[in-house]
C-alpha cells in the first residue's frame, strides 16, 4: 500500500485510452466500474477535443458481480461494435474488472465479430500510465501490421505520439515537415492520426522515428525486428539534438538536401547580450525521461544554466536518466512521490524548476519560477497557437518559454541599480507578471525560520541589508549565508557575515 | 403561509412514467464528493483506500493539485495487498499510522472504501473499529464506501453524513437538524433565516468540527438542503428522527417552501415568516429577473449526474421561464424529490439511470436550447451545436438559498449569454 497525494501518472488503462483516442477507427471496450469514465473529461476537458473517445464501459455495479458480468460485457462489446463500426477493437479491463478475472480478450475473440480484437493485459496494480500507452501500441502493431514490400521512394513512419501528449500535435506537424525538406516522407505517423489500416501498412517504411519512447519503444523495437526497420535514438528537442537527429537521419537515408537553418533563431537569442543573466542558473529539471534528459542538454549546453538537479517519475526511464545525472556529476532522482520532489527541492532552492504542472505548483509555495517541459499535462499544455517542443521551432519555443518565468535580463540590471525605487523595486517583481510575481516565502517570518532551522540569529542590520537583495536571489543569498555561519561556527549573521558569504560564494 | 407562492401545477411529475435504462453511465463515481466534503469538515483526512485509478479520478475531478497538501489522500493497493487480506490490513494500520503522524490536525479520518477494496471484500468496517480504539480519543475512525459499483457522485457525500448517524450521541431535545453540506457563507445565512424564524436550537450535519455538539433522538425533526441523501435520510430514522418533506431551497419558490415546511413544524406565526423573508424574497426574485432573460421560453435536456436534477428542473421551468423536455437523474426517491416533482409540470420525460448512448440519441433529436451534462460529454455536444452547463459546477458552486438564487440562474444563462455574444458562428 502507498500512500499517494498526487500522481504523475494514470493507471495503465488511461494509457490505453490515449492510443484509442489518437487514432481513427478503433474502439476500446474496456470493463470497468460507473466512475471510471471519469478519464473521458482529461480528453475532452484538458486537451478540448471535440468528440467522446471511443471508449464503451461496461459500468458493471455492485448488484452485477455475483451474477454475469461476463454476459454484460459481451452485450457492451456487441452494442459497441454494431454502433461504432469501428475498423478494430481492443479490449481491457481496469483495475476492478481485472479483479473479478472475466478475461474479456477471450470473451470477445469469441463473439464472431468480423473484426479484428486485440486483448490487453495491462496490470493495474504493478504498472502505469504510460507502460499502458505503449504495451497498447504495440499490441496493436503486433497484430495489424504485416511485412510488407518496401515503398519506392525513402519513407519511415513517426511512432509514439498519442492523444493527452505533451505537445504532441505539434511536434509531429515540425517533425514531419522536417523530414520532408531531408527528402523522407512520412508512410505513418502512429498511435496519434492512424486508422487500423494504416497501422497495417507500417511495414512499408524503410525506417521508424522514435519521437516519445515512453509511448513507442515497444512498437520500434519490434518493427525493427519483422520489418526491419531501424529506429532512431536521438529525441529531436533542442538545437543540439536536432542537429544530432538530422546526422542520423542522414546515416539513414543518405540524405545531404542542404538544410535552411534560419529559422532556428534560439542559437541567437541565447548569444544574444540580454541573455548573460541566464548565466549560471541553477536548475532543477524533473519530469519523464525523454523531456527531462533533452532538458538537461538545453539548459547545460545551449541557455548556459546550471543543472542542479534532475530526475523522473517514470521507473521506466530510470536507468537513462541516471546515466544523464551521472555525465552532470549529479545523483538522479528517480520517484513518484510528489512530497520526495518538492522536498528535494526546497532543499536545493533552485534559482528555477523545469518541471510538469506539479513542479509548477511546488515552485509557486516556494516562490521559485517554474516552465513546464512534461506531461502530466494540463490545459495551459494545449495552447491554441503551434507550439511544438521538437525540431527548430521547438528549440524557439522552448527558449521563449523557459525564459518567460524569470525576470528578464535588462530588468534584472535595472532593479539592482533601482532596487530602493518607490514604483520600480523587486517585490514587484517581474513587469511582464502583473501581480502574480512569486512571493518569496523565505521572507515569512524570516528571524522565525532561521531560528528554527540552524540556530543561528540574524541581526536586524543583517536582515535589513538581505531585503535589499532582489527577490530572485535573496532565498540564495540567505541560504548560502546560513551555510556559512554554520561552518564557522557562527551563532549571529551581521552585515559582515552577509558579504563574507557573498565573497565565498561568488562565482 | 402559500398565498404569496405560484400555485403548484394542475399535474405534476410526481406520477409521470420513468423511463429506466440500463447501460454505460457517464457519471462519476462517490469518491468525487470528498473534495467538497474535506473542505467542509475541516478537521478531518478522506483517505482512500483504492487503486492508481481512484487516486487519478480524484486529482482529474478537483483540478490537477488546486491545494498544496490536501486532506484526502489514496493508500493505493499494490500487487502484495491482493495476495492476503491480513497483510493489507497491516499496511493499512501502518499507512494511517505515518498519516496521522504527518497530520496533527486531523481529529477525524474517514477510511473510504473503493470498487477495488469492495471486491477484494477489504472489511473497512473492522478497520475503522481497530484505528478508533487505537487513536482514541484524539482521532476518531469511520468508514464509508465511495466506490463506483455501490455509489453514484454525490452519493459519496450521503454515504459519508450516513456513517456519522450511528455514532452521534442521543439526545431527547426537540431540536431542529439541518442535512448536507454546504459552503459555510450559504450555510450561515440559512442558520441567520432560521434564527430570526426563532428556531432554536439548530444543529447542522456536517458539523464543521468533531468539537460540535449535537445529538439526534426521537425528538430530531430533519430538514435536507441536497436531494441525494437517501440513506442519511433513512439512517436518521433509524435513530427515531422525523424528516421534514419539503421542496429543496433553490430559487425563491423552493427556498421560501423549505423554509415554510420547517416554519409550519416549529408553529412560526404567519406574520414572522413574512417579515423575516419578504426582504430576501424580494431581493431573489429581482435578481432572478436580471439574470433570467436569455432562458425565457427556451428548453433544457438533463443528462443524469447529481441528483439535483428533478429541484433544478423545477427551478428553471417555474421561476426561469424555461420547458424541460427531459429530466435525468441517476436515482428517484420518492421521500425526497416527491415536492419538487410535484410542482414540476408535467411533460418532460423523467428518466432515472441511463444509458449514455441512447439519451445522446434522444438529446440530439429534441435539439435542446439547453443541455445540462457532465464535463466528459460537453465538448462534444458544444461541437455539436448544442449549449451546454457543465453540471458539475451546480454541485461546486454556493447555489442554495435566497442570497444565491440570481447567482443559479446566471449559471444557466451564461452559455446561451455567450453564444448570442460570440460572432464567429460554427461553421
Amino acid at each position: 500500500m502507498k500512500l499517494t497525494v498526487w500522481t504523475y501518472e494514470g493507471p495503465p488503462h488511461v494509457g490505453a485510452m490515449r492510443v484509442a483516442t489518437g487514432m481513427k477507427g478503433l474502439h476500446y471496450v474496456l470493463h470497468a466500474p460507473q466512475g471510471d469514465t471519469y478519464a473521458d473529461l482529461l480528453f475532452t476537458m484538458i486537451e478540448r477535443r471535440d468528440h467522446r473517445p471511443p471508449v464503451t464501459y461496461t459500468t458493471f455495479q455492485a448488484r452485477d458481480l455475483g451474477s454475469d458480468t461476463a454476459g454484460l460485457f459481451k452485450a457492451a462489446c456487441q452494442d459497441a461494435v454494431d454502433r461504432f463500426q469501428p475498423e478494430a477493437i481492443i479490449v481491457g479491463a481496469s483495475c476492478t474488472a481485472e479483479l473479478i478475472q472475466d478475461d474479456p480478450g477471450g470473451l470477445a475473440e469469441t463473439m464472431g465479430l468480423g473484426i479484428p480484437v486485440i486483448a490487453l493485459e495491462l496490470p493495474s496494480y504493478q504498472r502505469k500510465e504510460n507502460f499502458g500507452a505503449d504495451e497498447t501500441f504495440f499490441q496493436i502493431v503486433r497484430h495489424l501490421a504485416k511485412p510488407m514490400e518496401k515503398t519506392t521512394r525513402i519513407t519511415c513512419n513517426l511512432l509514439g505520439p498519442t492523444a493527452l501528449g505533451f505537445r504532441h500535435r505539434d511536434d509531429i506537424q515540425e517533425i514531419t515537415n522536417l523530414l520532408y525538406e531531408l527528402g523522407v516522407e512520412v508512410n505513418v505517423t502512429a498511435p496519434m492520426t492512424a486508422t487500423p489500416s494504416d497501422i497495417a501498412k507500417v511495414g512499408q517504411a524503410h525506417f521508424n522515428v522514435l519521437l516519445y519512447p515512453e509511448t513507442g519503444e515497444q512498437a520500434a523495437r519490434y518493427c525493427e525486428k519483422h520489418f526491419d526497420q531501424p529506429y532512431t535514438k536521438t529525441v529531436p528537442i533542442g538545437a543540439g539534438a536536432t542537429h544530432d537527429f538530422i546526422a542520423e537521419i542522414r546515416a539513414l537515408t543518405g540524405s545531404t538536401t542542404k538544410l535552411d537553418t534560419d529559422r532556428l533563431r534560439q542559437t541567437w537569442w541565447s548569444r544574444s547580450v540580454d541573455s548573460t543573466y541566464l548565466t549560471g542558473k541553477r536548475v532543477f529539471i524533473f519530469g519523464d525521461g525523454t523531456h527531462v534528459k533533452a532538458a538537461a542538454r538545453i539548459a547545460r549546453d545551449e541557455l548556459g544554466f546550471e543543472v542542479a538537479g534532475i530526475g523522473c517519475y517514470n521507473r521506466e526511464m530510470a536507468r537513462d536518466v541516471r546515466a544523464t545525472a551521472k555525465e552532470y556529476g549529479l545523483e538522479a532522482l528517480i520517484t513518484d512521490d510528489y512530497l520526495e520532489v518538492e522536498r528535494t527541492i526546497e532543499a536545493l532552492q533552485p534559482e528555477m524548476i523545469l518541471g510538469t504542472q506539479m513542479e509548477r505548483h511546488i515552485g509557486k509555495r516556494l516562490g521559485i519560477p517554474c516552465a513546464v517541459i512534461s506531461a502530466p499535462v494540463h490545459v495551459q499544455d494545449f495552447p491554441a497557437r503551434y507550439s511544438p517542443q521538437m525540431g527548430f521551432e521547438g528549440a524557439n519555443v522552448i527558449f521563449d518559454t523557459w525564459i518567460h518565468p524569470l525576470v528578464m535580463g535588462l530588468e534584472e540590471h535595472l532593479l539592482h541599480m533601482f532596487r530602493d525605487d518607490f514604483e520600480f523595486n523587486d517585490e514587484a517583481g517581474a513587469s511582464h507578471h502583473g501581480g502574480h510575481a512569486p512571493k518569496p516565502v523565505a521572507d515569512t517570518p524570516p528571524a522565525v525560520i532561521a531560528d528554527a532551522q540552524d540556530n543561528v540569529i540574524w541581526l536586524s542590520d543583517a536582515e535589513k541589508e538581505l531585503r535589499k537583495i532582489p527577490f530572485f536571489v535573496r532565498g540564495k543569498a540567505r541560504r548560502n549565508t546560513e551555510t556559512y555561519a554554520a561552518e564557522k561556527g557562527l551563532g549571529e549573521i551581521s552585515i559582515d557575515t552577509l558579504y563574507e558569504a557573498k565573497a565565498h560564494y561568488a562565482r | 403561509m402559500s398565498d404569496l407562492m405560484t400555485p403548484p401545477p394542475s399535474l405534476g411529475c410526481r406520477t409521470s412514467p420513468v423511463l429506466k435504462q440500463r447501460g454505460q453511465r457517464e457519471v462519476f463515481c462517490g469518491l468525487t464528493g470528498i473534495i467538497w466534503l474535506h473542505r467542509k469538515i475541516q478537521d478531518a483526512f478522506f483517505l482512500v483506500v483504492g487503486s492508481r485509478t481512484c487516486a487519478h479520478l480524484l486529482q482529474s475531478a478537483a483540478g490537477v493539485m488546486i491545494f498544496a497538501e490536501p486532506r484526502f489522500g489514496t493508500a493505493i493497493l499494490e500487487e502484495s495487498d491482493l495476495a492476503g487480506l491480513n497483510d493489507a490490513h497491516a499496511e493499512l494500520d501502518r499507512t494511517v499510522a505515518e498519516l496521522l503522524a504527518r497530520r496533527p490536525d486531523i481529529r477525524q479520518l474517514f477510511l473510504v472504501g473503493s470498487c477495488p477494496s469492495e471486491v477484494i471484500k477489504l472489511d473497512l468496517n473492522r478497520a475503522a473499529e481497530r484505528l478508533t480504539q487505537e487513536f482514541a480519543p484524539k482521532v476518531r475512525v469511520l468508514e464509508y464506501s465511495g466506490s463506483g459499483i455501490e455509489t453514484t457522485f454525490t452519493q459519496g457525500e450521503d454515504a459519508c453524513l450516513a456513517s456519522m448517524v450511528p455514532v452521534l450521541p442521543s439526545t431527547d431535545a426537540r431540536e431542529l437538524m439541518v442535512v448536507g453540506a454546504l459552503p459555510d457563507v450559504v450555510e450561515d445565512q440559512m442558520l441567520g433565516l432560521l434564527s430570526d424564524l426563532g428556531i432554536d436550537p439548530v444543529t447542522v450535519l456536517p458539523a464543521r468540527n468533531i468539537a460540535s455538539e449535537m445529538g439526534v433522538g426521537p425528538n430530531t425533526v430533519f430538514a435536507l438542503t441536497q436531494p441525494f441523501l437517501g440513506d442519511t435520510h433513512a439512517a436518521l430514522e433509524r435513530r427515531g428522527a422525523r424528516h421534514i418533506a419539503a421542496p429543496f431551497p433553490f430559487g425563491e419558490e423552493g427556498t421560501t417552501a423549505w423554509l415554510a415546511a420547517i416554519a409550519t413544524e416549529f408553529g412560526v406565526s404567519k406574520d414572522l415568516f413574512e417579515r423575516v423573508t419578504e426582504a430576501p424574497r424580494a431581493r431573489a426574485r429581482k435578481a432572478i429577473a436580471q439574470a433570467n432573460a436569455p432562458l425565457n421560453d427556451k428548453s433544457v435536456f438533463f443528462f443524469p449526474d447529481s441528483q439535483l436534477e428533478i429541484p433544478l428542473a423545477r427551478f428553471l421551468t417555474r421561476e426561469c421561464g424555461m420547458t424541460a423536455l427531459e429530466v435525468g437523474s441517476p436515482y428517484i426517491h420518492d421521500a425526497l424529490h416527491g415536492p419538487d416533482l410535484d410542482l414540476l409540470p408535467a411533460g418532460p420525460q423523467i428518466a432515472e439511470g441511463q444509458d449514455v448512448d441512447l439519451q445522446l440519441d434522444r438529446c440530439r433529436a429534441a435539439r435542446p436550447d439547453l443541455t445540462v451534462c457532465g464535463l466528459g460529454l460537453a465538448n462534444p455536444l458544444e461541437a455539436e451545436g448544442l449549449s451546454t452547463k457543465w453540471a458539475i459546477e451546480l454541485v461546486f458552486t454556493p447555489v442554495h438559498f435566497y442570497e444565491q438564487a440570481g447567482d443559479l440562474a446566471s449559471l444557466f444563462a451564461r452559455p446561451l449569454r455567450r453564444k448570442s455574444i460570440l460572432g464567429v458562428a460554427a461553421e
